[in-house]
Order: structure tokens, then C-alpha cells, then sequence
């Protein structure tokens, strides 16, 4: 019988096995999809836009006018086309801020509402009713925004004009109250809510529970305990999603398009029925658009990504610093 | 012998309030119903906010003066504030109550059984409501989800396992970027591929280039929840897992991603329901057919969204009762993902 060979140790090693160098790749490859899409998303209108952010320079972010020479048998025409989307970067801007300023208050007394205020038994409800709507499509608000709420949004707007007309913001030069930016504000001021409201509300939920049991301790009563320790701690986070609404309001489209008059001038009185807003432009824009005035939508939308990218990054940046702070 | 009766003395309940210590109470939800009633009669607060703005204003007013009356300036401003808080919370529930009813009251009237047999490739949008439905709709959306999903899941979950089992170099990037990616407006979407692919090229509109604008929405959704699952996943079966000498591609095929198994459906159901409404891409990319077609990758194809959106922008009357019943069918599929989702999620805690 031959003597029983004693095998050599196993050289214990950290290099992993060929199967999980392959796994690692693949799924390297597969995590690099988003920074890849973002790129591809940049270059690509980049490149079809070049053209027209070239000539026009930065006209293009400053000019009001927006003029396609074009013949009716679809050739070029004489008179030089004019492409200038500041009017509608104004109007984005304006929208999307007033979204905020009538969303935001409420999203914040929701999010403060269910983690301190509603009682245990229909608080999984009330979550859930908000979930809903933020999974609500935005053609959705689009038509209910068009069909129930203008009609009270004019009413309001009215109302607005006549007791605080002498405020600049709530004078009108006409009255024309309809599918003005306040309306177009308070559609995307609701589909803008579920998003800040559950941000708000893991938020306040990071707030130390020793931070509020010690205001409690001292004598505090609800409000003054909020003030005091949940509001302060979650202020940065807060104004996070606040932007990341800014962010969602600024690029939302067909339900801004239904309700929204796109005229090309700056309008600053809110109540008036002209507004402006890139992403609405484009889809008005690009049913007949010539194949250069497609150009100057794909460089309104290289814009519009990079405008809402901006607000975004700068929005995650605030979440997740207070989020962290709270674990 | 008489049994004898014991008197066991009646509860007590001293803290309980006493009939005369209720009396500001009722007076003063009496006071609230009158000043509600007489705010919506003499002013111009009209309609049902306006009523519920009443109601707002006595009740805040009215617990503001109890609580300050019997505890003093701060349980007055603790009560002012909350009753402001409650009703601005309740402000946010109004648009869901109002959009689910009028979707239900109007959708209904847009539908008949032929609604989803037939498509519109025979009717005009004026013709009566008995005559063409939105198969083509459903046939499209059905497709483009199907192959939005088969793109995106993989690389969203893909992009989870990085996050949180491998870690690797360029996590904290990546995690950024898939949130960046998460704001990314529709429209935006839609553009790109409109701009990659179609334009230039002489390719048409057909159903894939709408799916791979569904597929850039889809995948940050699913990164993000399923990244949130997989943290879940206890680190002892992790660890279990390489301590029975499997590798780590063998722990997380065979360990993490079966234990996380109803959270990796839900983050899939969550990334259907971010993109089964979305309207905006596929007006670039789809073309939106009128008839059945059931090929993505030759000629136009409609889809729910976009029959909506011909509906309402043609403007006839038959033509927005066609539009309400198809939001109807829009918003009932919406909420069977949204609520499987819901009851998978309970299940796993």
C-alpha cells in the first residue's frame, strides 16, 4: 500500500477566485450605466445643438425672440432664423419657484403632521394616500389641472388681483386670468408635494429622540419642542427637498404644457395669462419644427438637463448631509 | 344563610373630565359650526376650500382661545400651530380625494366592452364613443414596459449589488449619480434618444426607441429601491455565506439576492409605476399609431399616455370622454403596481 500522500497547504491568498473577477466586471459595467447615460444624454444634444449655440452665442440663454425662417414648402427662408430661450428659462424659473412657495409650507405641515401629530391608527393610511399621489402620471394632473382646477385656480387668481392687486407680483396689465404661471405654479405645486413631503418626513424622523425628550423634560410643549430641536436639525435637509421639488417642477412637462399660455416676452406678473417654460416649448415647438429649429430644441433641451442637473446635485448634496448627521 | 352582597366600590375615574369641565368644549364646537357658517354666508370664500378655509380660520381661533384661557400664552400657541399643521396636512389629501373622484366619475362614461377590443386605427377621434378603444394603447404600453424592464432591471440591480455588496471603487460617485439621474426630467429622456438614434438617421418612430427612453427613467428608480432592499439583508448571511467557503459572486447569486427576493420585485413594480404614466418621452420617440401593432421594431406604436394626450389635444367632446375613460385605465393600472408593491414591501418587514 502506498503511503498516503499529506497534501501541501493552500497558499491563503486575497486575490479572488476568476469567477469573482468576472462577477466584479460585469457588475462594474452594469453600475457604470448611469454615469454613462448621463454622459451619452449631455453629448449627444451637445452635439446636435452645437450649431445653434454657436451662432447664437449667449443670446441663446438671453434673447426673447424664438423666430424659424421657413418657407411654406419647407425651405429655409430669407430673413434670419432667431433662437433665444430666456423669456422660457425666465418663465421655468418663475413657475417652478412658485410651486415651491405654495408646495413647501404644506409638504413640511404634512411631513410634521405624521411623524408628531397623527395619531397611530390612520397614519399608514395618510403615507400611503400621499405615496399614491406621487405615482399619479403627470398627464394625469395635466388633464384634472386643465379641467377642475383652473377654473377655481381663476377664481382664486381674481380674488388675489383684487385685494392685493397694489402688490407688482398680483398686478395684471389685462385682465386675462386664465393658464397663467400662477395656475401653471399651483398644478406643479401639488404633483411636487408627495416628493418633499416624504423627504421632509425622513428628515424629521433622523431627529434624536434624546434631543426631543430632553425639550420635553424641560417643560416644552409640542410646538416648542419642534421649533427647537426638529426644525433646526432638519433645516438643511428641508431646503434639500425643497430644491429636488424645484428640480422635479422645473422639468415637468405636459402637465405644464396643458395649463400653461406660452408667450415669448419675460412676464413677472404671476396672474397674467402668459408664461413661458423650456420643456413646454420644445414639445410645442418640435411637431413642425425644421430640421434647424430642431437643433435649437436639442440645445433648449441640453438647458433645461443641465439646469435641472445642477439643482438636483446641490439638492442631494443637503439631504444626504443632514440624513447622515441623524444616524 | 344569605349570600351577602359585597359592594365593591365603583371605579373611579378622577381624571376623567367632568360634565361641567366639557362645557367651554361644546360651547365651543358650536362656536366653530356658527363662525364657519357665517364666514361662507357674508364673505366671498367660496366653494368647498373656501368652506374648508372657514373652518380652518374659527377652528384655530376658537381652540387658540380654550387652550389660553385654561393653560396660559404657550398652550395657546402649541394649540394655534397645531391646528394649522392639521389642516395644512389635510390640504395635501384634497387634490388625491378630488383627481380619484373625477377620474372615476368621468372615465366611466368613455367606456364600453369594445373599448378594449378595438383600436383606433378605423375610428376618427369626433366618432361616437361606441366606436373605437385603445387595444393599440395597451398593446404598446404592455411591450414598451416589458422592454424597458427587461433593460433596466438588470442594470438597476446591478448597479444595487456595486452599491452595496462589492463597494468598489467610485460607490459614493455612482450612488450620486444614480440620484442626480433620478431628477432627470422626462422630456430630457426623450430628446436623447430622439437625438442618438433617430434623427439624421432616416430610422422612424417605433415602440423600442420608446422603451429605451422608459428604460433612462426606469433605472434609477430600480438602483435606488433595490439598493435600500439590499441593506436590509442582515451582514451574518453574508458572512455566513463566505465562511462556508463560497465566493463572493457564489454568496451573493445564491444567499443576498434569494433573501432579497420580494424587495427586488418591489423595486421592478415601483420602476413600472414611475414609468407606465410617463407621457413626454414617447411623444419624441414612439409616434403614436392608431392602429395594433404588435412588432416594437417596425412602424409607430401608440400607448395609453399617448392616446390620452391625442385625445385631449384634438378637443371634441367625444374625443375628452375617450380621454378620461383611457386615464381611468391609466390610473387602475397605476394603483394594482402601486399597491402590490405596497403589500410585497409589508410582507418583507
Amino acid at each position: 500500500m502506498a503511503e498516503k500522500q499529506i497534501p501541501a497547504p493552500r497558499t491563503i491568498t486575497t486575490k479572488p477566485r476568476t469567477s469573482d473577477k468576472i462577477f466584479r466586471g460585469v457588475i462594474f459595467a452594469g453600475a457604470l450605466s448611469s454615469l454613462v447615460i448621463l454622459a451619452a444624454i449631455a453629448i449627444f444634444l451637445g452635439l446636435r445643438g452645437f450649431e445653434i449655440l454657436a451662432r447664437e452665442g449667449l443670446s441663446f440663454v438671453t434673447g426673447y425672440e424664438w423666430f424659424s425662417s421657413i418657407n411654406s414648402d419647407g425651405t429655409a427662408g430669407e430673413d434670419p432664423s432667431v433662437y433665444g430661450i430666456g423669456a422660457m428659462l425666465i418663465g421655468t424659473i418663475v413657475t417652478a419657484l412658485i410651486a415651491v412657495a405654495i408646495g413647501v409650507p404644506i409638504a413640511i405641515a404634512a411631513a410634521l403632521y405624521l411623524n408628531f401629530y397623527s395619531p397611530n391608527a390612520i397614519k399608514g393610511f395618510l403615507v400611503g394616500v400621499i405615496d399614491l399621489m406621487a405615482a399619479f402620471p403627470s398627464i394625469l394632473f395635466g388633464l384634472w389641472g386643465f379641467n377642475i382646477l383652473m377654473p377655481s385656480g381663476e377664481y382664486w387668481a381674481k380674488l388675489l388681483h383684487k385685494y392685493l392687486g397694489w402688490i407688482p407680483l398680483f398686478d395684471v396689465s389685462t385682465p386675462f386670468f386664465s393658464r397663467s404661471p400662477f395656475i401653471a405654479g399651483l398644478v406643479l405645486a401639488i404633483m411636487i408635494i408627495p416628493i418633499v413631503t416624504s423627504i421632509a418626513r425622513e428628515v424629521f424622523s433622523q431627529t434624536p429622540l434624546d434631543r426631543i425628550q430632553a425639550a420635553y423634560a424641560l417643560g416644552a410643549t409640542k410646538w416648542t419642542m419642534i421649533r427647537a430641536v426638529v426644525l433646526p436639525f432638519g433645516y438643511s435637509g428641508v431646503v434639500g427637498g425643497a430644491m429636488l421639488g424645484l428640480g422635479r417642477a422645473m422639468g415637468e412637462t405636459v402637465a405644464v404644457f396643458t395649463v400653461l399660455n406660452i408667450i415669448f416676452q419675460a412676464n413677472f406678473q404671476i396672474l397674467l395669462g402668459a408664461g413661458g417654460n423650456v420643456a413646454s416649448l420644445i414639445i410645442l415647438k418640435f411637431g413642425e419644427a425644421s430640421a434647424e429649429e430642431i437643433k435649437a430644441l436639442m440645445a433648449a433641451g441640453l438647458m433645461l438637463f443641465l439646469l435641472t442637473l445642477l439643482v438636483n446635485m446641490l439638492a442631494d448634496l443637503l439631504v444626504n448631509r443632514t440624513v447622515k448627521q441623524g444616524r | 344563610m344569605s349570600t351577602a352582597t359585597l359592594n365593591y366600590p365603583k371605579p373611579q375615574k378622577p381624571w376623567r373630565p367632568k360634565q361641567r369641565d366639557l362645557v367651554p368644549t361644546y360651547l365651543g364646537v358650536i362656536a366653530t359650526l356658527l363662525g364657519t357658517w357665517a364666514l361662507v354666508e357674508f364673505t366671498g370664500l367660496a366653494g368647498k376650500l373656501g368652506a374648508f378655509g372657514a373652518a380652518v380660520l374659527c377652528t384655530t381661533v376658537v381652540s387658540t382661545f380654550l387652550a389660553g384661557r385654561s393653560r396660559g400664552k404657550q398652550a395657546a400657541k402649541n394649540a394655534a400651530v397645531a391646528s394649522l399643521i392639521t389642516s395644512l396636512a389635510l390640504l395635501a389629501m384634497f387634490p388625491v380625494i378630488s383627481i380619484l373622484g373625477t377620474v372615476l366619475v368621468r372615465g366611466t362614461k368613455g367606456l364600453y366592452t369594445g373599448f378594449f377590443t378595438t383600436d383606433m386605427g378605423l375610428a376618427s377621434v369626433n366618432d361616437p364613443l361606441n366606436v373605437g378603444g385603445i387595444l393599440h394603447a395597451i398593446v404598446g404600453t404592455f411591450l414598451m414596459i416589458v422592454i424597458a424592464t427587461v433593460i433596466s432591471v438588470p442594470l438597476g440591480i446591478s448597479t444595487a449589488i456595486y452599491l452595496t455588496e462589492i463597494r468598489g471603487p467610485g460607490s459614493r460617485l455612482i450612488r450620486f449619480l444614480v440620484q442626480a439621474m433620478s431628477g432627470v426630467p422626462s422630456i430630457v429622456a426623450g430628446l436623447f434618444i430622439y437625438s442618438a438614434i433617430i434623427t439624421g438617421s432616416g430610422r422612424g418612430f417605433n415602440g423600442l426607441w420608446g422603451a429605451l427612453a422608459l428604460a433612462i427613467l426606469m433605472l434609477p428608480t430600480v438602483a435606488r429601491t433595490a439598493e435600500e432592499v439590499l441593506l436590509l439583508i442582515a451582514e451574518d448571511l453574508r458572512e455566513a455565506g463566505l465562511a462556508l467557503g463560497a465566493t463572493q459572486w457564489r454568496t451573493v447569486a445564491m444567499v443576498v439576492v434569494p433573501a432579497a427576493k420580494s424587495g427586488l420585485i418591489t423595486a421592478m413594480i415601483l420602476g413600472i409605476a414611475r414609468i407606465a404614466g410617463e407621457t413626454a418621452p414617447l411623444l419624441f420617440t414612439t409616434g403614436g399609431g392608431d392602429a395594433t401593432n404588435l412588432n416594437p421594431v417596425d412602424g409607430v406604436m401608440g400607448s395609453i399616455p399617448f392616446a390620452i394626450w391625442k385625445a385631449l389635444i384634438s378637443g371634441s367632446a367625444e374625443s375628452n370622454a375617450r380621454a378620461w375613460a383611457s386615464i381611468l385605465v391609466l390610473l387602475v393600472l397605476v394603483m394594482i403596481l402601486f399597491f402590490s408593491a405596497r403589500r410585497l414591501g409589508k410582507a418583507r418587514r
